[in-house]
């Protein structure tokens, strides 16, 4: 009866989103980032501590939907442990599995696959994509003022979010 | 010269010769509310953001296209003729709507939003200045406050707001020193499109006028749900929205006294508002014309006289009434479920029928993306209020808003879904 809802309000969303991973506090980020919905509120604000160019701890706070809670703390899960360049290209992977698109062998992906059924929410993919967007922004600052100098550098999103939504 | 019409033909609701307020024999005459959605009978609770349309305004577009399309005001063959007289015909008709003022007063834009930066942009700019100061409240939809935050911007004046009280309303406590000699405009909504109070425009009139300010009502909440008389409420501009009143998208009004509209300098250029041109000067047409620059939305004008007709034929006190009775009764039962938040008066008889609420534990999105698979479809977001979300402490609130075709099982599907919504979501 509500198979295009379960499809997206699968068990493992309403898992994370009943109990969001990386909500504890972190005492030292290399990297703040801030990222917002204008159009429905949700925001977010997350904390990266690295370790040898890998995130060593992650703190994700994200006040919004199941949807968009649920895919920040996948995230929080996900990254742990991983390259600048795997979380990138798994954000990749991210943005077009919510457009649709094919994607490559899942099995890396986890619980992250159980975003596909945003998808035929047009509306609502924007909410997926916000966690994903504002800690690419995070680690794209953190990278151009690294080259510059300063370690610690905060961000917000909108416009990137924005832009990757219009599409 | 009128266009072939059955405008005399009475709305399906007075079929019988009955003339209460029947809310199947309205529903009846929508023809979208006859379908299903998602599998579920479709309840829709969005009017606040656009109405339906009953039979009578769909067949007045394609009765328009079909029979009488042409320019207006400039053919002079039959069917520019039978198409200017239509057009016209709806403008004596909203003068008759708003109160009995006088046809010329009446100009027609392509919505709302237009008719406010209409003001903006054409008195704005001619009558404020650095320091001047205009008033708005603090639950203004963004329409009828951006145009002023711009204008102040460009004009370096300044943007003052009423606050709110704890449940919603003008708290005009301290209005004096909000409205002062410095004041040059008012601008203030009739009907909150978020918390559904209705302002006390007579009583800011006053008060505007008293220090030498003008004053502007946004009707775009209030024209379709209550009596609306513009020289009673004692405004100098009041502004509408056709598609929300049961008309075509694309059709707004702007009411002004006929002294300021003939002050003021035409705010769109072109065809149609000019008396003479040549390539070193130009005269103006006289209002209304000159601030009807282009073709506009013909058809849509055309047949929002039959929305108009239909709000008559109902009764705009009875459509009062029923919104009175019908806000009353969702209040109570939204109220009677645990965790859920109403934002605005409580009081019917204070407010119209747009209810925001939120649920302490599930997000207004996913409850309207719920609600939606039920086949009820509801508004979630910010409702183009940003100030008053901030004002209210929240990100989001759903929103269900009420008209005509609404009655008590709505009510209770809407209920019945939150219910459920919380199992779905095991908070």
């Amino acid at each position: 009866m509500n198979d295009i809802l379960d499809e997206m309000y699968r068990d493992i969303i309403l898992d994370h989103y009943r109990s969001p991973r990386g909500k504890k506090l972190i005492d030292h980020a290399d990297i703040s980032s801030t990222g917002q919905n204008p159009s429905c509120g949700d925001e977010i604000a997350m904390q990266v501590t690295l370790d040898d160019g890998t995130v060593k701890d992650i703190h994700v706070g994200c006040t919004g939907c199941a949807i968009s809670v649920a895919s920040g703390s996948m995230l929080a899960e996900f990254v742990k442990g991983k390259s600048f360049e795997e979380v990138k290209k798994v954000a990749e992977v991210v943005k077009k599995m919510l457009k649709g698109e094919e994607i490559p062998d899942s099995d890396e992906l986890g619980d992250i696959d159980a975003l596909k059924g945003v998808r035929q929410f047009p509306v609502r993919i924007k909410c997926a994509l916000l966690a994903w967007m504002t800690l690419i922004e995070g680690i794209q600052n953190f990278e151009k003022q690294k080259k510059a100098g300063p370690e610690t550098v905060t961000t917000t999103e909108e416009d990137e979010q924005n832009a990757a939504t219009d599409q | 010269m009128s266009m072939p019409s059955d405008t005399d033909r009475k709305p399906a609701l007075f079929g019988s010769g009955d003339t209460g307020f029947d809310v199947n024999r309205i529903k009846a005459d929508f023809p979208i509310l006859r379908q299903k959605v998602n599998g579920h009978r479709l309840v829709y609770l969005d009017s606040a953001a656009s109405s339906q349309k009953p039979q009578a305004v769909i067949d007045a577009l394609d009765r328009y296209y079909s029979q009488i399309n042409a320019n207006i005001h400039r053919g002079l063959h039959t069917l520019s003729e039978k198409a200017t007289a239509a057009y016209e015909n709806t403008r004596e008709h909203s003068a008759r709507f708003i109160g009995g003022v006088k046809p010329e007063e009446i100009i027609f834009t392509n919505g709302a939003t237009e008719a406010i930066n209409l003001v903006a942009s054409s008195w704005g700019g001619q009558n404020i200045g650095e320091g001047d100061e205009i008033v708005i409240t603090e639950m203004e939809h963004h329409a009828n406050l951006v145009p002023w935050v711009i204008l102040a911007q460009r004009k370096k004046a300044v943007v003052k707001r009423i606050p709110l009280t704890p449940d919603g309303q003008l708290d005009l406590t301290d209005i004096e020193n909000i409205v002062t000699p410095r004041t040059k405009l008012v601008a203030v909504g009739h009907m909150s499109n978020v918390l559904g109070t209705i302002n006390p425009v007579q009583r800011l009139a006053e008060l505007a006028h008293k220090n030498g300010a003008l004053i502007l009502a946004d009707g775009a909440q209030a024209a379709p749900h209550m009596p609306v008389d513009v020289k009673q409420l004692g405004v100098d501009f009041y502004t509408f929205s056709a598609h929300k009143m049961l008309g075509p998208t694309g059709v707004g009004v702007l009411w002004a006294r006929q002294e300021l509209l003939e002050a003021m300098p035409p705010y769109n250029t072109g065809g149609e508002m000019i008396r003479e041109v040549s390539f070193e000067t130009v005269t103006w047409a006289d209002v209304p014309h000159k601030f009807e620059a282009g073709t506009p939305n013909i058809a849509g004008v055309v047949a929002f006289h039959e929305a108009l007709s239909y709000l008559e034929a109902i009764g705009m006190d009875k459509i009062r009434e029923h919104a009175i009775a019908l806000t009353g009764y969702a209040i109570d039962s939204l109220l009677k479920l645990d965790r859920l938040e109403i934002q605005g008066p409580l009081d019917p008889t204070l407010r119209g029928g747009a209810i925001s609420f939120t649920d302490a534990d599930i997000h207004p999105h996913d409850l309207s993306t719920f609600l939606d698979s039920r086949g009820i479809a509801i508004r979630a977001g910010h409702h183009c209020a940003q100030p008053l979300m901030r004002a209210l402490g929240k990100v989001a609130t759903a929103r269900a808003s009420l008209y005509v075709y609404n009655d008590e099982a709505d009510i209770d599907a809407l209920v019945d879904a939150i219910k459920q919504v919380r199992s779905y979501f095991g908070v």
